[in-house]
């Protein structure tokens, strides 16, 4: 359990850190700039309850916001990417298939499901995300637009992140 | 209760989803200037707008009536031509322009929202600064005297109506040269109303007197016609009259105006200004 706890301290430092030093100045123009950092809410375990979850999330995109000088845009795409989170790994895990696959990653959960669950879960964390941050529907498209190119720089920022620590379990 | 519970916890995901949702708004809303002053703005353009498309709709009704003011206004402005006019015009002429230089020019615009039961009165055009408009200038219509600008942004400006409690118009009545300010709401809620104070009651006023604009101030050209006397009431030991004034502009009915650009205001005001200093 510590270990657990432990390990994902250390990833939310780290993937803030990555954040906020050195993807907050990558980008392609402003029209694709990468959010490596939601990748600790997507690894978060199966079991975490759904209050802590929530906090978690919260948390992570106030952190973020801070140094990025946007309170609430950030923590409120966070909340509901937790929320996505929970639906979709409510319809397509196993409630008994817990105890032998604790957390949602790539090398346990097998490639097509997690590259699903990557894209769920970034797309909608982005579209609120960048809505908050125009906050107006006028120019629609230049926001959609902002969405899918940030959307697919961050999925494969974390399919690159999640191969570099791939650990093939065998079952 | 216990149900009650057994729902919630149920939920719970979603419940929790609203909590946090509505915190990070709430922090977005509250310390996000340009989130907090774009919930102003949209739903300002969202009014500008409606008033603007209700507006086109209503100028339909009102084509009638637009066209014989329209009538009525080209009457007037016939008879102002030199051909109908004898030779004693040159008083009212020299006013206006001399012959190399021009002092004022008029910006036509809309009514698009207007009040006349408010305390203060304000009436919303369609016409901005993009178009020349900019706090302070007059505003007057076919009948006469309208209001002052009051605000004006890129494409629509405010105007502060005769009928407001804070506006002040420099009047005097035909004949007698003595300036006095025409006021409205004191007492007194009648939008075909106004009060003229501060003439001396020395003048002789009589019944049916025109109203207009004196030649001291810098909002509006002189002789701008603001209403006729109906009443004068003589207060015992004052020394000046309450003038009441029949408005001559229907502001129930307002159409278009045009906006009154003095292009020697700001010399006047900064010369005015000067002679204050050195008091």
């Amino acid at each position: 359990m510590s270990k657990v706890i432990f390990a994902n301290l250390v990833r939310f430092f780290f993937l803030i850190i990555i954040q906020v030093f050195l993807l907050k100045n990558v980008g392609y123009y402003n029209l694709a700039t990468p959010f490596l950092y939601i990748l600790f809410i997507l690894l978060l375990p199966f079991n975490t309850p759904n209050l802590l979850l929530f906090a978690l999330s919260f948390l992570a995109g106030l952190t973020v916001d801070v140094f990025y000088d946007t309170p609430g845009v950030n923590a409120a795409a966070c909340t509901v990417l937790a929320l996505v989170r929970i639906i979709f790994i409510d319809v397509t895990v196993h409630r008994d298939g817990f105890d032998n696959e604790p957390e949602p990653r790539l090398g346990i959960m097998g490639f097509r499901w997690f590259l699903f669950y990557a894209i769920v879960a970034t797309l909608f964390h982005h579209i609120t995300l960048f809505l908050l941050e125009t906050f107006h529907f006028a120019e629609i498209q230049y926001t959609l637009v902002r969405v899918v190119l940030s959307s697919l720089l961050t999925i494969l920022l974390i399919l690159i992140a999640e191969f570099i620590f791939y650990k093939k379990k065998l079952r | 209760m216990r149900n009650l519970w057994l729902f919630i916890s149920k939920y719970n995901a979603f419940f929790l989803f609203v909590i946090f949702f509505v915190s990070s708004l709430t922090l977005l809303l509250r310390y996000n200037s340009y989130q907090k002053a774009s919930v102003l703005n949209s739903s300002n353009q969202v009014v500008g707008t409606a008033f603007e498309n209700v507006n086109h709709f209503e100028s339909y009704l009102n084509l009638g009536r637009v066209n014989d003011s329209l009538a009525t206004e080209n009457a007037r402005l016939r008879g102002m031509l030199k051909l109908s006019k004898s030779n004693d015009s040159v008083v009212q002429k020299a006013v206006n322009d001399t012959l190399t230089h021009q002092q004022y020019t008029y910006i036509v615009a809309k009514v698009i929202n207007n009040s006349v039961n408010q305390k203060n009165n304000f009436i919303t055009l369609n016409r901005g600064k993009k178009h020349g408009i900019v706090k302070g200038m007059g505003v007057i219509s076919t009948g006469g005297v309208v209001g002052i600008v009051a605000d004006a942004s890129d494409n629509f400006s405010t105007v502060q109506s005769v009928l407001n409690n804070d506006t002040r118009i420099s009047a005097t009545i035909v004949g007698s040269n003595a300036p006095g300010s025409l006021i409205w709401g004191i007492g007194n809620f009648d939008y075909r109303q106004a009060v003229l104070q501060d003439i001396p009651n020395d003048k002789q006023v009589k019944r049916g007197a025109r109203v207009v604009t004196t030649p001291y101030s810098a909002i509006f050209p002189a002789g701008i016609p603001i209403g006729t006397v109906i009443a004068t009431d003589k207060k015992g030991g004052s020394s000046f009259l309450d003038i009441e004034v029949k408005l001559s502009v229907d502001f129930s009915n307002l159409g278009y105006v045009y906006v009154v650009n003095n292009l020697m205001a700001a010399e006047q005001l900064q010369l005015e200004a000067n002679s204050k200093k050195d008091e």
